[in-house]
Formats: structure tokens, sequence, C-alpha cells
């Protein structure tokens, strides 16, 4: 692979759902080491192309190529597999297992079936690398299910980093965060993005601002624009779809469509 | 929906508690109840512990893997018929047919049983046969995303299908009768009471080392992703792994211990029969495990025993009450005991700490210390604490 040639490179993708077109016709190049953000007013298709990518959703047409290799048709832990790893809008960690069970699992998954019948013999170095970078080491013997929904998110980002994925995509991890969980959310994704490459999904337009340096404009299904943060703020377009609907942008999505993307993704 | 003080009471001094409790148990049913039991009674509680092995099965794919299987007498029976037609063939002697087919006017053996004639390869199916199917079903179902209450109606349509051929089989499986009549296994004379002594010490054993295989499963890192599966199938596939291979693996397990219950039934009780691993039979074991508590291993066999206890105890008195007293019973833990009798201790300790003290001042208590996590001392993160994202999303 050219180091021209994009790690992630979407191209004349679509998604129907019940007729609706969530996504019409994208093209999205994404380069290696790129910290890049998706914004979008709802609806614009932002969490149903991290969807695709990483095989919840099957496109009607289109191609994802991910390092060279096709990933439409790819069952969703094979993608995980090939090294792209994804965070959910609502964080889901395993509410019995400890935050360092959890974090464990998910730097495991390479093992064999029989290595993971015996019993984890104390802290590996990864895991503890990784918690330490969350900030959840003291937390560590806790079971997840009483962590905050900051510390979730971040349990979610610790676990992704586990698997030592080569793209990362994170569908809003500062919803409903508070502002120093927000700052500190930020600090933590510049640090990944240092050596990973990572697609952040984000509503918070503020957050946007703060950390991001390339910038995709999603709306109705389609690119509306890419570009630094300042020319992408200075396109007309851009403003025309954000005042429009200036409310939105506060409001956290709906959760609703994202199950019912993810059945569909089942059935 | 758990509350932080039921998660956080996995402690170090639980290991121990654990230790001494199997020990106790050991001791009872190796030392204590083979002096003190009548023979009658012994061979009762073997039968029990037949039905605790099954029931072990249960608590692993149902309570830690979520899968409720109501087919289990199915696995249970093939590995009953397996240990039954070598019993059977051995009683012959060679050349001869079982006493049932000869009724039958079956005149040569069925292809199907002469290689029952060698012991070791009855032992075999005993694990293989269910094994295997389990295996084969569990890919082709759990590869399907088949799951829930869809996977619970298609195991207990297998019990009832099986029962089907099974009673349609006249001259292969005994039909209705099923195989009866046996009078030794492997050298034991199944009917000296000290025999029989023998073969309770052979199915205490077998269960207490199943017990303990099943729990070092569950510790394992493949016991937590069983339980990871269980809470968020969706979520473990993105953590790179297939559920689908995960469930298989717990599903197979569940179904080979069902195979060796069955097939240590077979001498202890005499008979295996199509009426004994029917849907009901099937639904039996799965109540027991519920009773006596899903979530954990010991929880099955215990709901296996007492169930098993309460139902011959009740049958000798008021025949017909039994069943009307078990579905009670189902309902009553079902609707106040989640966790069965074995999750009652818990409860109760939770309930009296609630009422005393209080949620808001309980559950800091049990936690260690709230250490602000973020490493930058300027952004110090929320403390632990148990109040959920609505809270938080107000602050913001």
């Amino acid at each position: 692979m050219t180091a021209a040639e994009p790690l992630l490179k979407i191209s004349g993708l679509s998604v129907v759902f019940d007729g609706f077109r969530a996504i019409d016709g994208i093209d999205l190049s994404v380069a290696e080491g790129e910290l890049r953000f998706l914004i979008g007013p709802n609806g614009a298709g932002k969490t149903t192309l991290i969807d695709v990518v990483t095989g919840l959703t099957k496109p009607a047409s289109g191609s994802v190529s991910f390092a060279g290799r096709e990933l439409v048709g790819k069952r969703e832990h094979q993608v995980v597999r090939l090294g792209v790893g994804r965070t959910f809008q609502t964080a889901v960690v395993f509410e019995e297992l400890t935050v360092e069970e959890n974090v464990d699992l998910a730097a495991s998954f390479r093992m064999s079936l029989p290595a993971l019948f015996r019993r984890r013999q104390g802290r590996s170095d990864a895991v503890a690398a990784v918690l330490e970078r969350a900030g959840l080491m003291a937390l560590a013997e806790q079971p997840a299910g009483i962590l905050s929904h900051g510390q979730r998110q971040w349990l979610e980002i610790a676990m992704l980093l586990a698997q030592e994925p080569r793209l990362l995509l994170l569908d809003e991890p500062v919803a409903g965060m508070s502002r120093e969980e927000r700052e500190r959310t930020g600090e933590l994704l510049v640090e990944i993005a240092r050596d990973r490459t990572v697609v952040v999904v984000e509503h918070d337009m503020e957050f946007v601002r703060t950390y991001a340096s390339a910038v995709t404009v999603l709306h109705e299904g389609r690119v509306l624009t890419e570009g630094d943060m300042a020319s992408v703020q200075a396109d007309p377009q851009v403003q025309e779809v954000y005042l429009g609907r200036s409310r939105d942008t506060r409001a956290a999505e709906p959760a609703a469509p994202a199950e019912e993307k993810e059945k569909e993704g089942v059935a | 929906m758990k509350t932080p003080g039921l998660l956080a009471q996995r402690t170090k001094g639980g290991k121990w508690r654990g230790v001494v409790a199997f020990a106790a148990v050991a001791l009872l049913v190796l030392a204590v109840a083979p002096v003190t039991l009548s023979p009658f009674r012994l061979e009762l509680l073997a039968k029990y512990l037949c039905f605790a092995i099954a029931a072990l099965g249960i608590g692993l794919a149902w309570g830690k893997g979520g899968m409720l299987t109501l087919g289990q007498g199915v696995f249970f029976g093939l590995g009953g018929y397996a240990m039954a037609m070598h019993l059977k063939l051995a009683e012959a002697g060679p050349g001869e047919l079982p006493d049932f087919m000869v009724w039958s006017g079956v005149e040569e053996l069925p292809l199907l049983w002469e290689p029952f004639r060698q012991p070791w390869f009855a032992l075999l199916m005993v694990v293989l046969l269910p094994g295997t199917i389990a295996a084969l079903l569990g890919l082709l179902v759990f590869g399907r995303r088949v799951r829930g209450a869809y996977f619970a109606i298609l195991t207990q349509a297998l019990a009832a299908a099986f029962v089907i051929w099974l009673v349609g089989q006249q001259g292969l499986t005994g039909g209705t009768n099923g195989l009866t009549n046996f009078s030794s296994f492997f050298g034991l004379d199944l009917a000296s009471a000290q025999d029989q002594r023998i073969l309770y010490f052979i199915v205490a054993i077998v269960l207490g080392l199943l017990y303990l295989g099943f729990r070092q499963l569950v510790a394992s890192r493949y016991g937590r992703l069983l339980i990871a599966v269980r809470d968020g199938e969706d979520r473990v596939r993105f953590l790179g792994y297939d559920p689908a291979v995960v469930k298989t693996v717990a599903f197979t397990m569940s179904a080979v211990s069902a195979g060796l219950a069955g097939a240590l039934f077979v001498p202890v009780v005499g008979i295996i029969s199509p009426a004994l691993l029917g849907v009901v039979p099937s639904l039996e074991l799965v109540f027991a495990v519920a009773v006596g508590g899903r979530y954990a291993l010991a929880g099955a066999v215990l709901g296996a025993v007492l169930l098993n206890y309460a139902k011959t105890t009740f049958s000798e008195n008021y025949a017909d009450g039994w069943l009307y007293l078990q579905g009670a019973l189902f309902i009553g833990v079902m609707a106040y005991a989640p966790k069965g009798v074995i999750g009652l201790a818990g409860q109760i300790r939770d309930f009296v700490a609630l009422r005393t003290r209080g949620p808001a001042r309980r559950i800091p208590a049990q936690q260690p210390p709230p250490v602000p996590p973020g490493p930058s001392a300027d952004a110090p993160a929320e403390p632990v604490e148990p109040v959920g994202p609505v809270e938080k999303e107000a602050v913001a």
C-alpha cells in the first residue's frame, strides 16, 4: 500500500431503510493517522455510516475498503479482527464484570479458544497501560455496573484501545458528559490520535471546534463539505443547514432510530 | 437493573467461604449420607444427584450464558439410551437379542445397536452423541442469531419430537416402555445394596468433578466472555468474538452433562423411557434450576436436589398436590426471589441493610474511597456514584 492511499475509503455508499435513503451516495476517504470529525444535523447519516463500516448495517450499494480490503459483507467480529473498532452512543459495558475484566476481554480477542479456557493470571501490562490511559486504574476491580455515565464512555474507549485497532470509530463520545468530563475526553482523543486513525461522530459543536482539525459535514445522507474547521464554518451551505436547525445541534440524537437500525442489521 | 451493593459482593473472603462450603457439602454427601440413609433413601439421593448433574449444565447454559434450554431431556435421553443399550446387550449375552426385541418380534439385532456391545463405544457415545448434536445445533441456530424465546421454543419442540420418534420405534427403542430390567452395571450387581452404594459414590464424584470443572470454566476468560454474551451479545461482536461460538461451547457442555446424567440415571433408577425425557421432565429441570438459583452453579445443584426431594415427599403423601405446589413455587421464586434459594441470603442481607442504613449511606461504604480517576489533577472526574446519566446531563 502506498502512503497516498487512504486507510479507509468509502465509495458510492447508499443505505436504504424501508425506502428511506439514510445514506445517499457518500464518498469519503480517511488517511492513516488522521483525526477526522463527522458532523451534521440529526438524521444526516453519521451513525449509519459507522454502522456500515463495522458490519452492523448492510448497504444497498457501494463499497467500504479498509487497508485495501473490502468490508461490506463481513460480519461484525470479522471487521474487528481486521483492525476496526468502535464505541456506541450509549456506552454499553458489561455491568457484572469488573472494569478490568471488561478491558481484558477486549484485549484477548485474538486468543484461541483453548487459551481462553485458562484463568486470567493477574493484570497484563497492556491492560494496565490502557486502564491508566483512560484514568480508570482506581476503579479496576469494581463492577462496571457502578460506573457513572462519563466513566462508562471512558471504559468503552479503554476497551477500544485494548483491541489495538488501526482505525477507531467513536460515536458521540462526549454526549451527556459534564464539562470536565468533556475536556478530559478531548485530551484523551488527541492523545489517542497521535498513533492511530480516529473518526469521531460528534454533535457537540463546541467540542468539535476545540479539538477538530479535519471535519466532514454530512447532510441528508450526503457529504456537504469537507475541510478544516475554519473553512467549514465559513461555508454558506453549512451555515444554512445549521442555522435552519440550530436547536437540533445541541440535542442528543434520539436512541430509538439507532435501535431500529440495529434490529435490521440483525435480521 | 442490579443494585451496586449486590454487584460489589464478589470479594476475596467469598472465595474461602466457597471452599469451606464445598468441603462441607462433600463431607455430607460422601461420608454422612451413606451411613445415615437407608439403602432405599440413598438410591433416591443418587437419583437426585443425577438430576443435579443435568441441572449443572442448565446452570451453565442458562444462568451464565442466557440460553434458556427447554430440551435438556433430549441429551439426557441420548446419554441414557446409549448406556441402556449397552446394559441390555451385556445382559442378553453374545449373539442374543435384548428381551424386549424378542417380545416385539425383532429377529435380528438392528445395525444401530451392534457397536453398543463394546463398553468403550457406549461410554464414548454417552458423551459424544449429546455433545455432537448440541454442537451442530448450536452452530446452526446461534450462527443464525436465533435466541431468547425462539431458542427456548426450538429446544422444547426438539424434546417433543424426540419423544415421538422414540415411541414410534418400538423394535429399536422399546417404544413407550423404554429400556428397563437391568441387573448389572459394569460388574456391579444392581440388586445389591452394597453395590448400589458404590454406584451412589460414582454419581456423587461425577457431580463433584463436573461442578469443579464448570466452576473453573466460569472463572476463566471464557466464563467472563459467556457472561458478557448473556448480558450484551451484540456488544460482544464488537469485541471481536463470534458469540455463536461462545454460546455453542456452553450449550455443548450442558448437553454433555445432561448425557452423563442420563447414563448414570439408568443403572441408579433402572429404567430409561420417553416419559422421563419429554417436555415435562425437561421443564422440571429448568424449574429446579430457577428455584435453586440460576446465577450460581451451586444453586442449580441445590435446586435439583431440593425439588426432586420435595417431589418424592409430596408424591408419597398427596399424589396430585405436587404439580400445583411446583407451579406455585416457581411463580413465587420468579416474582420474589429471582436469584433463587441460594440468592435469598444475599437478598435478605441487602433488604435489611437498606432498611437499617438507607441506600445513600450504604453504597459508598461498600466501595473504596472515591478516588478521582483522571490522571491530570486539574480535571478531576466524578466520584463513584450509582446515580445514572440523568443527573449528569442536568449538570452538563
